[in-house]
């Protein structure tokens, strides 16, 4: 009985002890599975190949820290991020506003039911307010609306929202915004008409 | 069905005159939301319900068998309460297991079906809703009024558990998304339509008693499995397949921290 017992504590202390000691192992361990999960949990579909589940810097840090990384690596995220934006070889930045509109309307492109070639929208109203007369836009981005006006028609800032469109991590390491420059969904042409839509006095994003 | 077309009518006239087209975003959304909560009067997953109701009695496959038999966790034939308590680990197979994917398991065992043959058309279009989406249907239905109730008690659903919860945050593909990039800030959109927020119970609970769901917008009665399937499409990821274990462990958390809610489902979305 008394043997009995003592083996009881002694597999109890080493149940408590695992949890309690573990908890990190457990973490790593379940961190593991989930990446192992996914690569045989989905397949490839059309133009969405598996190689899209594996994270770069950027998104393997703010997964690890959920958004919200340290100072010192999201600096450091932002800086490797500014450094690959390619700006237009012409120095131009604006394109056509009317073409930027519709790029900004359309939410097509880059998933699997999309075909290769067709080109890619821009998605913005999902998530941003732009135009006052577009009743259907989303509030998970900051409103766009008088963008232009508000902040001025100055080529530095037609500049950052060129680099903004091309790579919102260059400027906020976790930022929920796509980079729509660095993922290819959109050409440097398309990122001249979307920047123009945002800051061409004639646009209605500025009426 | 009268009844539905009539509610149909009645709810039409009312989002138009509630001027959806005209000033403010604020009086498209109300006219949305009476329109949605005048549909609930006829939700025609009704129907879905019922067709799913002869399908799972109806003797079928090379056992010539019907579902009747099944065991959805509460013991063989039981259905009350049951989709309220999924996902949920089965002894038997040694898995977690969401609605869709026991019922692959009972087609199998029950029925003669092979496993490929009980996978091959997971998800229907509105000319023909799949077999998974009447079976779906119907046994949902028969857990309304129940409270959802998912237990960690196995070392597997709790693995299940912490697994979908880093689904949840894990960012990948060529738009750098999560499921918390869109459901985890409160008062949200995505257009006009609202984000529940999934990591939160309030968030949870709504969208958890709600599916599956009939889907106004295209006519097609939606399960669970096809709502994390679509999200993923929309998130730009490759695709999960149907009843993987990572789409069960998402379920799972997200049904988890749906404890306590009272299903009310099936349900009617957009």
């Amino acid at each position: 009985m008394k043997k009995a017992l003592i083996a009881g504590a002694a597999a109890a202390a080493v149940v408590a002890g695992c949890t309690g000691m573990q908890s990190k192992e457990m973490d790593a361990k379940y961190d593991a599975e989930t990446i192992q999960w996914m690569k045989r949990d989905f397949h490839a579909r059309g133009i969405a190949k598996m190689d899209r589940l594996d994270q770069d810097e950027a998104q393997r840090v703010c997964t690890q820290y959920d958004n919200k990384p340290p100072e010192a690596e999201a600096k450091q995220i932002e800086a490797a991020e500014l450094k690959q934006i390619k700006l237009p070889a012409d120095g131009n930045y604006m394109g056509d506003w009317k073409a930027g509109q519709k790029i900004a309307q359309s939410g097509h492109g880059m998933t699997w039911r999309d075909k290769p070639g067709t080109p890619n929208g821009g998605s913005c109203y999902n998530c941003h307010q732009l135009s006052s007369a577009e009743l259907s836009y989303g509030t998970i981005g900051p409103s766009l609306n008088q963008f232009g006006k508000k902040r001025g028609y100055t080529v530095e800032n037609q500049k950052y929202v060129y680099e903004k469109i091309y790579d919102s991590k260059a400027f906020v390491a976790c930022s929920n915004m796509p980079r729509m420059g660095h993922s290819g969904t959109l050409t440097e042409k398309q990122i001249k008409d979307v920047t123009a839509y945002l800051m061409d006095p004639n646009s209605p994003v500025n009426k | 069905m009268q009844k539905t077309i009539a509610t149909l009518a009645v709810a039409c006239t009312a989002l138009f005159a509630s001027g959806a087209f005209g000033q403010s975003a604020d009086e498209v959304k109300k006219g949305i939301e009476q329109y949605r909560e005048m549909l609930e009067l006829g939700n025609p997953a009704e129907l879905y319900a019922l067709k799913g109701e002869e399908l799972f009695k109806k003797k079928r496959g090379p056992k010539n068998a019907s579902l009747q038999q099944c065991d959805f966790g509460k013991g063989p034939g039981v259905l009350k309460g049951v989709y309220a308590e999924m996902p949920r680990y089965f002894a038997d197979t040694g898995k977690v297991q969401d609605l869709e994917s026991r019922l692959v398991t009972c087609m199998v065992q029950l029925q003669g079906f092979t496993e490929k043959e009980a996978t091959r058309r997971p998800f229907g279009n509105a000319d023909k809703p799949s077999d998974n989406e009447l079976l779906v249907a119907y046994i949902a239905s028969q857990s309304y009024g129940d409270p959802i109730d998912i237990k960690l008690d196995n070392p597997k659903m709790e693995e299940a558990y912490e697994i979908g919860k880093r689904l949840f945050h894990y960012r990948a593909g060529p738009w750098d998304f999560s499921c918390a990039t869109c459901h985890a800030e409160p008062n949200t959109r995505i257009r006009l339509q609202d984000l529940p927020v999934l990591s939160s119970t309030e968030g949870a609970k709504a969208t958890m008693t709600t599916w599956p769901a009939y889907r106004v917008s295209n006519s097609q009665f939606k399960t669970f499995e096809w709502r994390i399937n679509d999200c993923y499409r929309q998130m730009r990821f490759p695709e999960p397949k149907f009843i993987s274990d990572s789409v069960i462990a998402l379920t799972t958390y997200l049904a988890y921290t749906a404890n306590g809610a009272i299903y009310k489902g099936p349900g009617i979305k957009r």
